[in-house]
């Protein structure tokens, strides 16, 4: 174990953050305000309570996880990818540091940005609507673990992309659809019963419903499932980098 | 002694099929610099990219003061620092941080003070908080030397250090070199530039088509395989070289005063005897006597042509 090559990774990826406020922060920050301000305010007055909470306050789990998701994998995918694209990946390859190491560093401090922003989005929120937080505890024990697992995953895209396209491919045409039907903005139990049950098909659905239930103590699939989806996504993420690990896939030739 | 580095049966053979290397086997000196040349795509910087780590060997084995570098990578890669081909840096780093970087990469304690010397020693530490991209391409590539000292290494890889470099830049780096050599770093380059091997090394090791051809001592490879030319000044001018001397092997220079003599220098005879008593016997009056020997270049040429 070296700490201290880990913690070099991670607080240069971190000042990478906070060098750039607007891109890093403001960003997201903007974007979900928008999606706030449209679904939240605009449409959501015409639409009724669901299960007794305003739809602004309603939407909110959604949105901060539909971030969490997007940021997660782009930062992780980005730190990576750069690296192997502009060649300074070198540098990593020749340390006396092993690759789960260097996935500690890197997946650490994408997780963290994750968590900044969806803290600063839920901040935001408070100026917007009522917003109670029933498990505040367990809502940072889901939010730290979904970051850090979808970081994960970004940094598995990092290195298995080998251009820009393949870099975009999964977060536009795989994560973004699945987080907009897997319940950010609306309740399966609005939906006929037949859509509802292919919704739980969508494994997002579970991370959206569980992180709800801390706001609210109301979700679409019992908490447990959720936790179990939470633990496998997990699990695949850390057999992917440890099958990595043990071969050197698109990183050693 | 133990050598430092010790390549055994050493081979890669890419998933394309292509063979980098071909059983190559090697002990490297602590404290030497060894030059290695080749022709492109000879197998010289998958040699170095398999001791760094960056490459998996197919076949045989690299230690590095005793540490294997697959078993032991940590022991072995922390002594190393390599300084890749390719300028590739984080260009809105400023160079103080990518050397920082660098060494805590390495696990090392920050020293700043140490970094302080490596910038000196480099003629960075005025542009210190500069940012990469604004550096000229000659300091680029002293900060990827920067870096590749910057956790202290004991064995340092310069592959192609001067390649696209100018000739001032090129005789800059020779003196980072042999101040590294000074402090007792182990040097290992590759280049393309015979003069740069002549000019540097100890010893010089051929690679062609991913087979170590030779590793020689350098002078002892240029007295080896190096011939000398003598260059004979006449003091007066001929239109030819009289018959007799035609069978010689002799070139008459277009102002009809100067004639060289080709020979080996390891041959029992080197002929010149006989050809400064055949010019006498023709009359030809010497005014003047010169000899050179051959470039690194032509013994290189003359290598890989017989061995091909």
């Amino acid at each position: 174990m070296n700490a201290r090559s880990i913690l070099t990774i991670f607080n240069f990826e971190m000042a990478r953050f906070w060098r750039t406020p607007w891109e890093s922060l403001a960003a997201p920050v903007v974007s979900t305000v928008l999606y706030f301000v449209v679904f939240g305010a605009a449409i959501g007055s015409r639409i009724q309570s669901v299960e007794e909470i305003s739809y602004g306050a309603f939407i909110v789990p959604g949105l901060i996880i539909l971030t969490v998701l997007q940021q997660s994998l782009s930062n992780a995918a980005n730190a990576i990818f750069m690296r192997k694209f502009v060649g300074t990946i070198y540098e990593i390859l020749c340390a006396p540091v092993s690759f789960l190491e260097v996935v500690a560093g890197f997946v650490g401090a994408a997780a963290l940005k994750s968590v900044i922003i969806a803290i600063v989005i839920y901040l935001t929120a408070l100026f917007f609507v009522d917003l109670p937080l029933a498990h505040p505890v367990l809502a940072l024990l889901l939010l730290v673990l979904t970051s850090f697992g979808f970081a994960l995953w970004g940094f598995l895209i990092g290195i298995w992309a080998k251009d820009w396209q393949q870099l975009q491919f999964i977060p536009m045409m795989v994560i973004t659809p699945l987080v907009f039907l897997g319940g950010a903005f609306y309740s399966t139990s609005m939906l006929p019963p037949f859509w509802a049950a292919v919704a739980k098909l969508n494994p997002v659905l579970y991370l959206v419903s569980g992180f709800r239930w801390t706001f609210f103590g109301l979700a679409d699939v019992p908490l447990a499932a959720s936790v179990l989806a939470l633990a496998i996504f997990l699990a695949l993420g850390f057999l992917a980098v440890w099958a990595i690990f043990r071969t050197g896939w698109r990183l050693r030739a | 002694m133990r050598p430092i580095i010790e390549v055994r049966d050493l081979s890669k053979t890419y998933a394309s099929g292509t063979h980098a290397l071909s059983g190559v086997t090697l002990d490297i000196a602590g404290g030497e610099i060894l030059a290695l040349l080749g022709p492109n795509g000879a197998g010289k910087t998958t040699f170095i990219s398999i001791t760094c780590g960056l490459v998996t060997p197919t076949g045989g084995s690299v230690s590095v003061d005793g540490h294997d570098i697959v078993r032991d990578y940590r022991a072995a890669r922390s002594l190393i620092g390599l300084v890749p081909q390719e300028i590739t840096l984080e260009f809105f780093e400023t160079v103080m941080n990518t050397v920082r970087f660098s060494r805590g990469l390495f696990g090392k304690a920050p020293d700043d003070a140490y970094l302080e010397t490596v910038l000196r020693a480099l003629a960075l530490w005025d542009k210190r908080d500069a940012k990469l991209r604004e550096l000229s391409g000659g300091m680029k590539r002293r900060v990827l030397i920067a870096k590749a000292l910057a956790h202290g290494p004991r064995i340092l890889f310069l592959d192609e250090p001067t390649a696209g470099v100018d000739v001032n830049l090129r005789r800059e780096m020779w003196e980072v070199v042999r101040g590294l050599k000074k402090q007792g770093v182990t040097i290992i380059l590759t280049t393309h530039y015979l003069e740069e091997a002549e000019e540097m090394a100890d010893r010089v090791g051929i690679i062609d088509k991913g087979r170590l051809l030779l590793v020689r001592d350098k002078t002892e490879l240029m007295h080896e395989f190096g011939q000398k030319i003598l260059t004979v000044e006449l003091t007066d001018p001929v239109a030819a070289l009289p018959a007799p001397l035609a069978g010689l092997g002799l070139d008459l220079g277009a102002d009809g005063r100067t004639v060289r003599f080709r020979y080996d220098t390891h041959a029992d005879r080197s002929g010149i005897a006989r050809l400064l008593a055949e010019f006498s016997g023709h009359g030809l009056a010497v005014r003047d006597l010169s000899t050179e020997q051959t470039s690194l270049e032509e013994v290189f040429l003359r290598l890989v042509r017989d061995m091909a």
